[in-house]
């Protein structure tokens, strides 16, 4: 919807024009700093809602991680033999980065992938930016991500893991978590829309990215040549290895790296300029 | 006077059918695909294949002064709410274009964004961003908005012990803070609750003397009269008559009411299939007659052939009184304590309810079914209506023999208290009147 908000010459109040949307819409990025208020309040809802409904509330945000951790280095690295790829990395710690990011791409997935075709009751009855809605669902899985944190934190100090100097990149490397989490939440909340069947793909999209994210094997593991370039697509790999470096100091970034955050890039701005043509009809489909 | 709305050739076109239009199954969208090159080839030069277009409005184009008060009738889907859909940006339109000068708010989204599970002191910041609110602007009215919702104790209570009222109260009371300059009111959405139509109905007011804009889009003849000066109507799509209020919806409710005899049928079954219809509306007199005209003397049963597809405690069925004049009253199923409320189980059942004898007028009326999932949404709510003629022969007296004034004609007891000259005080007795002491 094109619209266009500027000041009158006569008047003090603000004209607006409506106006069919022709080929692809722009961003409307302004609108949406516009509308940044509304982003916090329905984030901040998202979260209070999610940890006033839970008994346990909070406590799922450490349990969850730390039951996932303890059943991988079981069966991975005790029975599988599956290791860390580095000498003084413990596998705990290893995994438990890897599902650092990991869960906030996942959660980001399973509640954003929704979040659209749930906010029908607003989409059909009031304005607003309609990123907004995704967006929100995907900052809402940052607490957390924070608690998860600081059991991270805890769990190095255990193992006894000290963190290098290139932690002071690690919030890029949220960034980047965030960006590539938005970036498939926006193609998969604008087409569950179109196709009710994206209800039943989430959980298994999530489940087939999983096993093609290095989060409970090294990616020392993968054959090096066109193998490496094809896992290197996923954006996942890019984030998982960045936190592994600066959290862990394992294998800096190299160009196998900037693929996957390119791939970041293209899903992400390929998913704005996706969610943004087909926001149009959300309000008469949904 | 300047223009605060203006809708130049508006329109706005579904595609029945097309998958872009509607939700659809990714195989579907996959089969398209595939099949239509195969379509394109088999109908070589007609591309759309079996899409058919359904143009909800039409080249519609006119403007509001600002300070004017607007009214939209128009029969059920004749695209009144396709048109304040458009103007408070939920839908995008096909062609055309509306220019809008201030700030817009629409009473067609009370409540809207409100989450059980938060607090009242959280849903008024919540609500309050969703329809566009700073929250600098929010903590400013937050007193007002809580002393107009007279819920102030139970501000940190979840929403979801609230009552009914109480809900609705909150609601609006955060819209009615938005101060818009232009102002949409879609009363098709403002469900049931009568106390809280006549609160938005007054509030309404109250902004249009203030010199706001306002459109209002009602099924209330009645109110759509007392509140605006201007009326439009749009059938089918299209604008087909604007003018001052008193004209166009006199001439619209003649027209409604079939000048050439009464209507005894509903067009086609109201409602949604997939929870509840009413598929028949009658009114039966004492011999078993269902064609007017009705003698208001008589015990007049109106019966509505309802069908139940999903079970919900929370339907009402019920109708609206009609007259020439508009809405007379209106009754649901429900009106009475709970215990007393006729079951309305799955599947087709008849509910029936006994108009009071002796207070039709010498009119034709209009019985305008309603149903609704209490406070949730409307099933059945617009102009669909059965008609039927009605003589006046429940008043015995000769003076009555006189067409009397007013949508009804009830025959009320009277008495009379005083210093009667020439009679005991015994002279009230029998009859609705006391005899007229003999001079």
């Amino acid at each position: 919807m094109t619209t266009d908000v500027q000041t009158a010459h006569a008047a003090e109040a603000p004209q607006l024009v409506i106006e069919p949307t022709k080929g692809w819409a722009k961003l409307g990025l302004r609108e949406l700093w516009q509308y940044r208020e509304l982003l916090y309040f329905l984030t901040w809802r998202n979260i209070l809602v999610r940890y006033k409904q839970a008994v346990l509330g909070v406590l799922w945000a450490v349990l969850n991680p730390v039951i996932t951790m303890v059943v991988f280095t079981l069966v991975f690295n005790r029975l599988l033999g599956v290791g860390s790829g580095s000498d003084g990395v413990p596998y705990a710690v290893f995994t438990f980065t890897g599902l650092l990011p990991w869960n906030l791409f996942a959660g980001s997935l399973s509640s954003a992938g929704s979040s659209v075709v749930g906010s029908a009751n607003l989409i059909t009855r009031v304005y607003f930016p309609r990123l907004v809605i995704p967006s929100s669902a995907v900052l809402g899985t940052l607490p957390d991500f924070l608690i998860a944190f600081v059991v991270l934190v805890v769990l190095m100090g255990v193992y006894q893991v000290a963190p290098t100097w290139h932690v002071v990149f690690l919030p890029f490397f949220v960034l980047l978590a965030l960006t590539a989490a938005l970036g498939a939440s926006l193609w998969l909340s604008a087409l569950y829309v179109l196709y009710r069947d994206v209800q039943y793909i989430i959980p298994f999209l999530v489940q087939l990215w999983f096993f093609l994210t290095p989060v409970f094997y090294p990616t020392s593991n993968i054959p090096s040549g066109w193998p490496s370039v094809v896992y290197n697509l996923n954006p996942m790999t890019g984030v998982v290895g960045g936190f592994r470096w600066a959290l862990l100091g394992q294998q800096p970034p190299g160009s196998m790296f900037w693929l996957s955050v390119a791939m970041t890039l293209v899903v992400f701005i390929g998913g704005l300029y996706y969610f943004r043509r087909m926001e149009r009809v959300f309000a008469d489909v949904v | 006077m300047s223009t605060a709305i203006s809708i130049a050739g508006l329109g706005k076109r579904y595609l029945i059918g097309a998958s872009r239009e509607r939700a659809g199954t990714l195989r579907d969208a996959i089969t398209n695909v595939a099949v239509a090159p195969v379509r394109r080839l088999r109908h070589a030069g007609s591309s759309t294949g079996h899409v058919t277009e359904h143009w909800a409005l039409r080249d519609v184009s006119f403007d509001v002064a600002s300070g004017q008060v607007i009214g939209v009738i128009g029969r059920n889907g004749a695209g009144k709410s396709t048109l304040l859909k458009i103007l408070s940006r939920i839908t995008e339109p096909t062609t055309g274009r509306v220019t809008l000068q201030g700030r817009v708010g629409s009473l067609l989204e009370v409540g809207t964004g409100f989450h059980p599970e938060l607090s009242g002191r959280e849903n008024i910041y919540l609500n309050g961003a969703i329809l566009g609110m700073t929250r600098a602007e929010i903590s400013r009215k937050f007193d007002d908005i809580v002393d107009f919702s007279e819920i102030a104790e139970f501000l940190d209570t979840p929403v979801k012990r609230y009552s009914t009222g109480m809900f609705v109260r909150l609601a609006f009371a955060v819209a009615a803070h938005l101060e818009p300059e232009i102002l949409l009111v879609d009363e098709v959405l403002s469900v049931g609750d009568l106390g809280f139509q006549r609160k938005c109905l007054g509030q309404m007011e109250e902004i249009a003397g203030s010199g706001r804009t306002v459109m209002f889009v009602s099924h209330n003849m009645a109110a759509v009269r007392n509140l605006c000066t201007r009326v439009v109507e749009i059938d089918e799509g299209r604008v087909v008559a604007d003018g001052p209020s008193d004209d166009i919806v006199q001439a619209y409710i003649a027209r409604q009411m079939a000048m050439d005899g009464a209507v005894l049928h509903l067009p086609h079954p109201l409602g949604d299939p997939e929870e509840l219809l009413v598929t028949a509306v009658r009114v039966v007199d004492e011999q078993g007659r269902t064609e007017g005209p009705f003698h208001s003397s008589e015990q007049l049963v109106v019966e509505i052939d309802v069908d139940v597809a999903r079970e919900n405690a929370a339907y009402q069925v019920g109708f609206d009184l009609l007259s020439g004049d508009g809405l007379i009253f209106r009754t649901w199923h429900t009106d009475g304590p709970p215990e007393e409320w006729p079951p309305l189980k799955l599947g087709r059942s008849t509910l029936r309810c006994r108009l009071p004898v002796g207070i039709l007028n010498e009119l034709r009326y209009g019985i305008a079914p309603r149903a609704d999932v209490y406070s949730s949404h409307w099933l059945v709510h617009g102009d669909d209506a059965i008609w039927f003629d009605v003589v006046k022969d429940h008043k015995d007296s000769p003076f009555s023999w006189a067409w009397s004034p007013g949508a009804l004609a009830p025959l009320l007891e009277w008495s009379s208290a005083g210093e009667l000259k020439g009679e005991s005080a015994s002279a009230s007795q029998g009859g609705l009147w006391t005899t007229p002491p003999a001079l």
